[in-house]
């Protein structure tokens, strides 16, 4: 039984699409996903991963080869679009161009048969919520494109669905307005307190806006969690690379006391390591650390980890330390430039690297 | 979950039976008023030739088809060829080849023209060219008779500056019939090599010229070669129209000089031969076919070659 | 002085070119004006006059066939177009299915075959119906012209639906509106240019048609294309200078048109 405040709740759903005569493609390879009401749900992954296929799914442009679908209770996975209370913003807006601005956002009411009136008063309800008073009687090709994004995202919650679907709806736009609409559309999901599901393949943008992320690749759900968890904790090789960037280690688990694993790695250091929630390794094991987890120190004698520092390349904001541990694998230590000039360390010079608290996390493959 | 199959299978058949439903007008109107009549004249070309036109249903007999070619003695079984058939024939493909040639000549420095000028002047000169295109052919086969005629323009202008001293008879003669049809079919063959030479990168040029081509190699190694997909186009479209051309030589050639679509039309009209219209129809429309065929083949030939 | 110098230049091409404009035009432009001519001969200018507008306008027979072509085109342009436009929808935004082939063949089966030919097939068939059916009216001449023009109707259809993806339809279906009001909402007005070019395209085709009709009238059904073919066999007056422009200028108005809505759409 999914629990009440599951406003979406996916069971076992795969989708096959038929190839020409070759090979079919498998989008979605048995998929379970529960989203909670109310939350900004990221679905993030590279291209082809199948998050665009699982939010068509959700909107009904596609129908599930195997699984079930449910809105809250009810179970939509064979219903047409236009029967389902939930509504998109296309990666394209697909705004219509032979309707105002107006006309575009009062669209779905008019065709749920809702009364002129209530249509109208909604509309400027609307227009009000993404602050475009004025633009009510252009045609949709004589604005802006943050403009298109906000009548597309107006238009969408318009008829109050109870989960907004967005599909890469920022990537057509310049950086900084980017930025802008982030914070806008937190700020719309917050106000409006409908249940919004976002698909990207930009990990800043699922980190900054999302209550929780699904991180995906070939069709499947690899790791669901906070932004935190996800970049503090993944589970996974391919959620350690995809997001931000990780030093990867090998070892061997020595001694596992409740979440924590002693690890032993190939290169002689023993070190505690934080252990998948579930299906937790054994043996062999792939360790991570953040390159800003780690410090960098001039002694090797009290350091975790010892090397050889190879080069300093300076990036503005920060530094990153290029070292090659003692058994030859390559370690990215970043730090922070504050005002004060820290200790030149010359390329060639041996070299300490310390970690933080629960640094390492030990990942499956 | 076959009851998910089963939705998304009965979905896919409505689509496909909403699809025919909708083709189902255009392609029973072109049925009943093309190519169904197309049919009946297959048929009838296997058929004996009826006494006053018509056929005579069901007696099947493989004469018309034999007429094509040759023919039988007045008196005697002696078989000839068909001198009069095949000299029709003969200058059916001759002005149609040579009409080619000559739009072809005319053409390509034309559509050149038009792709080496500005482009926002390129559609104003584009536009020149189609005007001529979507007015009646008749009556530019008029306007060109009016130009041809003893007593026409071009004789008037002629005899008037001294150049002649009776007019020449341009009107009824082959050449008028070639230059009427090269004047009617021109436009199709300037736009499909604008089209090609729009395309055509000038900096591939530039180029040939940086590695010491004159100009006329340019041309001749870089441009023509490139354009190749629009000069078949353009070639075919217009010997296609040509080789079946109708009004042009019948108002031109004034009853006696003959192409393809006047000898079927006799064959319909005073000839009284049914059979052997149908056999010529047929084979007409074979050889516009096979053309067609050649065409498709070099414009799917130049794509693959874009795609690679 | 040396000519600067210019890849894109040829020699002899623009000389080529201009000529062939001239030429291309210089038939046309003696057609028109010795319409206005007050003498009876092409070649003599006799001063300017309409009274072979007049004469046309008082011809009956003139007038009868342009009466019959303006009865003709625009309804077998409708009948065109709506079959086109379905046609279109039919043909369009999909995956390779069973028979599409096929129905581009056969829509496109009036362009590939040559007009003479489909004219004596339609004397030889619609001969022997009349026959059949004791009925003789324009409905044949209707039939045939419809089914010619189909292919022109299509083709401009079919490129405007080319260019429209499904995702605006897609959008309406999220927007709760059902299959026949995403039709009639969204994909009839997105597509409205291109039927409207389509019919143009069929008006103009019909209105010019001379062989097939010529094959397929019964008798007492001349269009004006062909009411002038059968002129053009005797020795013609400027009356049919006079004809033939009003023609052209009306042919040239709907090119115009067709030209400047398709350049707006784009």
């Amino acid at each position: 039984m999914p629990s009440p405040a599951a406003a979406i709740d996916a069971r076992g759903v795969s989708k096959v699409f038929r190839g020409d005569g070759s090979a079919d493609l498998k989008a979605l390879d048995d998929v379970s996903v529960t989203i909670r009401e109310n939350e900004f749900f990221t679905l993030l992954g590279p291209s082809g991963c199948g998050k665009t296929t699982l939010l068509r799914l959700i909107a009904g442009f596609e129908f599930p080869t195997e699984g079930t679908i449910r809105l809250y209770d009810q179970d939509i996975a064979l219903l047409p679009p236009y029967l389902r209370p939930v509504n998109t913003v296309f990666q394209s807006y697909a705004l219509f161009p032979h309707m105002t601005v107006g006309q575009n956002i009062g669209f779905g009411l008019e065709m749920q048969d809702k009364p002129k009136r209530e249509v109208a008063a909604r509309v400027d309800e609307m227009l009000r919520l993404v602050r475009m008073e004025d633009l009510k009687d252009r045609l949709t090709s004589q604005i802006s494109g943050g403009q298109q994004q906000r009548v597309a995202l107006a238009r969408a919650l318009a008829p109050a669905p109870k989960v907004l679907l967005l599909d890469e709806p920022l990537s057509a736009l310049d950086l900084k307005l980017r930025k802008e609409m982030q914070i806008e559309l937190k700020r719309l999901q917050t106000e409006t307190g409908i249940t919004f599901v976002f698909v990207t393949h930009d990990q800043e943008e699922a980190l900054t806006m999302s209550d929780r992320i699904a991180v995906m690749s070939k069709g499947r759900i690899l790791q669901v969690g906070t932004p935190r968890d996800i970049y503090d904790h993944p589970e996974q090789r391919f959620v350690a690379d995809f997001i931000g960037e990780a030093n990867l280690m090998t070892g061997e688990i020595a001694a596992t006391t409740a979440d924590v694993a002693q690890v032993r790695l190939v290169s002689g250091a023993a070190i505690s390591a934080t252990l998948p929630a579930e299906a937790r390794p054994t043996g062999k094991v792939t360790v991570m650390v953040r390159p800003e987890h780690a410090e960098i120190v001039a002694s090797t004698a009290s350091a975790t980890l010892t090397g050889t520092l190879e080069s300093t390349v300076y990036f503005g904001t920060d530094t990153h330390f290029n070292v090659r541990l003692a058994d030859g694998t390559a370690f990215v230590v970043r730090r922070q430039n504050d005002r004060k000039e820290g200790r030149q360390l010359d390329p060639g010079t041996p070299v300490g690297v310390l970690l933080a608290e629960r640094a390492a996390q030990v990942l499956r493959d | 979950m076959s009851k998910a199959q089963d939705i998304i299978k009965a979905a896919e058949r409505r689509d496909l039976r909403s699809r025919w439903l909708l083709s189902a007008p255009s392609l029973l109107i072109i049925f009943v008023a093309a190519i169904g009549p197309l049919a009946v004249v297959v048929l009838y070309s296997f058929m004996v030739k009826g006494d006053y036109g018509d056929v005579k249903y069901w007696q099947f007999s493989g004469e018309g088809w034999f007429s094509v070619l040759f023919e039988r003695g007045l008196f005697d079984d002696s078989i000839s060829l068909a001198d009069a058939h095949l000299s029709i024939l003969w200058r059916s493909v001759k002005i149609s080849i040579i009409t080619t040639i000559v739009t072809l000549i005319i053409g390509f420095p034309t559509a050149y023209f038009i792709a080496t000028r500005p482009p926002n002047r390129r559609d104003l000169w584009l536009f020149l060219i189609t005007i001529p295109f979507w007015t009646n052919l008749l009556i530019r086969t008029f306007a060109i008779q009016e130009v041809f005629r003893n007593e026409g323009v071009l004789n008037t202008a002629l005899i008037r500056t001294g150049l002649l001293e009776k007019p020449l008879q341009i009107m009824f003669t082959d050449g008028a019939i070639l230059l009427g049809i090269a004047y009617v079919y021109l436009p199709l063959m300037v736009l499909p090599l604008y089209a090609s030479l729009e395309k055509f990168d000038f900096r591939l040029a530039e180029a040939a010229s940086d590695l010491y081509a004159k100009p006329g190699r340019v041309l001749r190694r870089i441009i023509l070669p490139m354009v190749k997909p629009g000069l078949i186009a353009g070639s075919i479209l217009v010997f296609i129209p040509s080789l079946g051309a109708y009004v042009t030589p019948r108002v031109l050639g004034g009853g006696k000089h003959l192409m393809l679509g006047n000898l079927i039309e006799l064959q319909f009209g005073q000839g009284r031969n049914w059979p052997l219209g149908s056999a010529l129809s047929i084979s007409l429309t074979a050889i516009v076919m096979l053309s067609l065929l050649v065409y498709v083949r070099a414009s799917s030939k130049s794509g693959a070659r874009s795609h690679g | 002085m040396a000519r600067q110098f210019s890849v894109r230049h040829q020699r002899g091409f623009t000389t080529i070119a201009l000529i062939c404009f001239f030429l291309l035009y210089l038939p046309i432009a003696t057609l028109v004006v010795y319409a206005f001519n007050a003498g009876s001969t092409v070649g003599t200018w006799e001063g300017f006059s309409l009274r072979w507008f007049e004469a046309a306008w008082e011809n009956t027979r003139i007038i009868d066939a342009t009466l019959r072509s303006l009865t003709i085109a625009p309804i077998a342009a409708l009948i065109a177009t709506a079959a086109a436009t379905m046609a279109a929808l039919a043909t369009t935004r999909t995956a390779p299915y069973p028979g599409l082939t096929f129905k581009y063949a056969f829509i496109n089966q009036p362009l590939m075959v040559p007009e003479i030919v489909t004219a004596v097939a339609l004397l030889v068939v619609f001969s022997q119906v009349k026959v059949w059916t004791g009925y003789s009216g324009l409905g044949y001449l209707i039939m045939a012209h419809a089914a010619f023009c189909i292919p022109f109707a299509y083709l401009p259809i079919r490129a405007r639906l080319e260019t429209m993806d499904l995702t605006l339809e897609r959008a309406a279906a999220d927007l709760y509106a059902r299959p026949w009001r995403v039709f009639r909402r969204v994909t009839l007005p997105l597509m409205w240019p291109g039927i409207l070019a389509g019919f143009m395209l069929a008006f103009v085709v019909s209105l010019d048609d001379v062989v097939i009709t010529e094959f397929v009238k019964s008798a007492g059904q001349d269009t004006l294309p062909t009411y002038m073919l059968g002129q053009l066999r005797r020795a013609v007056t400027p009356e049919m200078n006079a004809i033939s422009t009003v023609f052209l200028a009306l042919s040239v108005a709907v090119v115009s048109l067709f030209f400047f809505l398709s350049r707006k759409k784009t």
